[in-house]
């Protein structure tokens, strides 16, 4: 069923009788060419573009929960190329350009938002680095515009311009950033797949791989054996539980990520806005609350819940900036799994084991990558090439001495 | 959460500093044949177990000492701790 103005019309008129579900509820095949593990944007991403794109067939994507259960329906929904480093610019504007024309491809609402991403800047170092992250952006085809104090002072008066330690001096705008309804993004692309004969299959765990003479021929399930030409991983969180099936040790930590919201407010915050002295960011979403984020809580954990301190480091660094928020109520909290990879950058490659492919590492920047990272790892599942934007992604690079490490943190993965 | 120190009792993890997986106390020989691969291992991979994790946590803002915690990752339930110089004796380093 296509979705549009005119089904909604005809649907009111006849009683909303004839909507169909988004996508089946199929029973899992014995053997599929392309068995994506996980459920989550990133694989539902995957085999969406092996359908459509690389026009693959016989495709499964295993969920061992329901699809969108995990860190696609637990992020800050934004969306940004606002990177430094050539390993990453080409590969998060490739993702954008995706992002702008996502909903007219797979025909499904998501609310994507472009309405601006602002970092602030605090001191004369800061600005300098902005600015030349802002070059290296240009030069990468995305957009980046310096703003002085006036000019963040029309667009965001209720700013605290004058804190005594971190005034605002400026910031970096990205208009073309913005945010997007997260959960719409795992619904269309599993609507999307599913229409292309992609089976989805909730409930179905993997627990073992299967691999003889050094080749993976399937999984095996909560609901048995599932055979694959090949498989794709692409469970970031729980990475290091599922290779090591494959007896990869990865170069990953899973740590929680906290975000929170507050009641709804009427419409006050017009984009996304950073805090430049600490690590601070918010935005407001369609219902109204003010959907904030900042620093993890530092420690390895599988938990999906984090701690108190973090809570009060995060709402000293709001306070810092955004007084206003002093006045809102917290609604929620909540904690994400984290794949924090040794340099802060993702990992989509093949590994030892033939016919096993990797993608993960994504640390908390995996929702905005959702389109390019399912683009560019149905591309190498397909062609057992990178694509273009992705060959820095390799899991040997740190072997190799070629980290992307836009921080320069270091191997400290609580760090980046 | 709180870490229950062997020496001064029960702190706030936030007076402490987080390392990560325990066996970073044994850094390799860098003069052992395969050192590259060995240093490669140690910066770079790690278990990263759900479950029980042996870790070091640093007490900053304390007594300066090295702990190591045995917490679970699924729980955040700290059941052993330990002054990482013990257990560096213990395992067989010299400090």
């Amino acid at each position: 069923m296509r979705y549009s103005g005119f089904r909604i019309f005809k649907e009111a008129l006849t009683g909303h009788k004839g909507w169909t579900p988004a996508w089946r509820d199929p029973d899992p095949q014995p053997h599929y060419d392309y068995v994506i593990v996980g459920g989550g944007g990133h694989g539902l991403a995957t085999a969406y573009y092996l359908a459509k794109q690389f026009r693959q067939s016989r495709i499964a994507v295993l969920e061992k929960g329901w699809i969108g259960g995990g860190n696609v329906g637990r992020n800050t929904t934004i969306i940004r190329s606002n990177y430094l480093l050539d390993g990453n610019e080409p590969f998060y504007e490739f993702s954008l350009k995706l992002w702008e024309g996502l909903e007219q491809d797979f025909n499904y609402n998501a609310m994507v938002s472009q309405r601006g991403i602002l970092n602030l800047y605090h001191s004369d170092a800061q600005r300098d680095a902005f600015i030349r992250r802002g070059n290296a952006m240009i030069l990468h085809g995305a957009d980046a515009e310096l703003l002085d104090r006036a000019q963040i002072r029309r667009e965001y008066p209720f700013l605290d311009f004058d804190n005594a330690r971190f005034p605002i001096l400026g910031g970096l705008a990205h208009r073309r950033g913005g945010t997007v309804r997260h959960d719409a993004v795992a619904w269309g692309y599993a609507r999307g797949a599913d229409q292309r004969g992609v089976d989805i299959i909730q409930n179905c765990a993997v627990t073992g791989l299967r691999i003889e003479n050094g080749r993976c021929t399937g999984v095996e399930t909560a609901r048995g054996f599932i055979g694959a030409g090949k498989g794709g991983v692409a469970v970031a969180g729980n990475s290091s539980r599922l290779m090591a099936m494959a007896g990869m040790r990865l170069p990953i930590e899973s740590h929680v990520l906290q975000a929170f919201v507050t009641e709804g407010l009427k419409p006050i915050l017009p984009g996304v806005i950073t805090f430049g002295a600490g690590h601070f960011y918010c935005s407001q979403s369609d219902k109204g609350g003010l959907v904030f984020g900042g620093d993890l809580d530092g420690y390895n954990s599988y938990a999906q819940r984090g701690n108190l301190p973090i809570i009060e480091d995060v709402a000293a660094e709001a306070m810092a900036i955004l007084p206003n928020l002093g006045r809102a109520r917290l609604l929620r909290s909540w904690g994400g799994v984290m794949d924090m990879s040794m340099d802060g950058s993702p990992i989509i490659d093949r590994t030892p084991v033939e016919g096993l492919y990797f993608n993960g590492g994504w640390c908390y920047g995996g929702f905005k990558a959702t389109p390019a990272s399912g683009w560019c790892f149905a591309h190498l599942l397909t062609t057992d090439q990178p694509h273009p934007t992705a060959t820095a992604y390799r899991i040997d690079r740190f072997a190799r001495g070629t980290m992307i490490d836009e921080k320069g943190v270091g191997a400290q993965p609580n760090r980046h | 959460m709180i870490i229950n120190h062997p020496l001064l009792g029960p702190c706030d993890a936030q007076e402490f500093t987080y390392l990560g997986d325990a066996s970073l106390l044994h850094r390799p020989d860098g003069l052992a044949d395969g050192a590259a691969q060995a240093f490669f291992d140690y910066a770079y991979l790690r278990d990263n177990p759900a479950g029980l994790h042996r870790e070091l946590w640093f007490h900053e803002q304390g007594d300066r000492s090295w702990l190591v915690v045995t917490r679970d990752t699924l729980t955040h339930e700290i059941t052993q701790v330990e002054l990482a110089s013990n257990v560096a004796r213990r395992e067989g380093r010299s400090r």
